[in-house]
């Protein structure tokens, strides 16, 4: 039934992040937390280092599924996800998260499917059940 | 009793947010004009590589009216509401004990640059576990006209002490 196309190479890519990427996320969404860009204040509170947005990384993972549908943010139907893990990110280093999204379900019916993101940050799964439901 | 005091006896039994809080529903936020700088400046602070979000005639071509917000763009919305709980003195959440749990939107319809969004917050519960405190909140966006845009979901965990 489906008329709409969709890219499965798409879902797979390696997402980066740095300090100057932090800062643009923290004005973009308004979240100014200082765990996300001061290293003091990070490690005043238990923290290994300055750590990325949950939401940077969710919104960055994401962006796969988004790019699956042919790059049209509006057949993303819904999406959530679990915080399981952090992003480190140290002054002067570029991070790199890998992001793989499968197609979990697929409805012909209600014409959606289900697509499983991973999130991978140094070895650690830093999101977890992250699936979006898409217009397919 | 009063909701402070009830606050104030359940910090010191370890609990690091008021139960009596669940079910509470704020007046609404806004209303949040949406811009297309606004989005384009959060698509690519993640990276998003969409033109949808960046160029209206990319946009217009997908039967969008405007340039259309990256699927978390709503967080910058929600947060603004849910800033009404986390600084209610109240609720007794110890901001720098915050940690974010879970984040789900469900988009109604997408959200386009030309919106001005309206939001009510919703605490739909509170509970301990392991002595930490878990407040699952909901925020409904809304249009101009009243019509649903995104329901955003939020779970933060706010760590006990010790």
């Amino acid at each position: 039934m489906s008329e709409l196309t969709t890219d499965t190479a798409a879902l797979t890519r390696t997402v980066t992040v740095d300090r100057a990427r932090l800062v643009d996320y923290a004005n973009a969404s308004g979240d100014q937390n200082p765990i996300h860009q001061d290293a003091e204040f990070a490690r005043s509170v238990g923290l290994p280092d300055v750590i990325a947005h949950g939401m940077w990384t969710m919104g960055a993972a994401l962006d796969v599924v988004t790019a699956y549908v042919g790059g049209d943010p509006g057949r993303v139907l819904s999406c959530t996800t679990k915080f399981t893990g952090m992003v480190v990110v140290p002054e002067g280093e570029t991070v790199e998260v890998l992001v793989e999204g499968v197609v979990r379900k697929t409805d012909e019916e209600a014409g959606t499917q289900t697509i499983e993101v991973a999130a991978t940050c140094a070895g650690e799964k830093v999101l977890g059940r992250c699936q979006a439901v898409v217009r397919a | 009793m009063t909701a402070f005091g009830v606050s104030r006896a359940d910090r010191l039994t370890g609990m690091p947010v008021n139960p009596d809080y669940a079910g509470r529903e704020y007046p609404p936020a806004g209303p949040f004009p949406v811009t297309a700088a606004e989005i384009s400046a959060f698509a690519e602070a993640i990276g998003s590589t969409s033109p949808a979000h960046r160029d209206a005639a990319a946009a217009q071509a997908l039967g969008h009216a405007d340039v259309v917000a990256p699927p978390t763009f709503a967080v910058r919305l929600a947060q603004q509401c849910e800033a009404q709980l986390i600084q209610d003195p109240g609720a007794g959440i110890d901001f720098s004990r915050v940690v974010h749990g879970e984040e789900g939107f469900t988009h109604h319809r997408p959200i386009t640059a030309g919106d001005a969004l309206t939001g009510v917050l919703h605490v739909d519960r509170v509970r301990e576990a392991g002595g930490h405190g878990m407040v699952s909140t909901r925020v409904e966006l809304s249009d101009a006209e009243g019509q649903p845009v995104t329901t955003v979901r939020s779970t933060i965990v706010v760590r006990g002490e010790g």
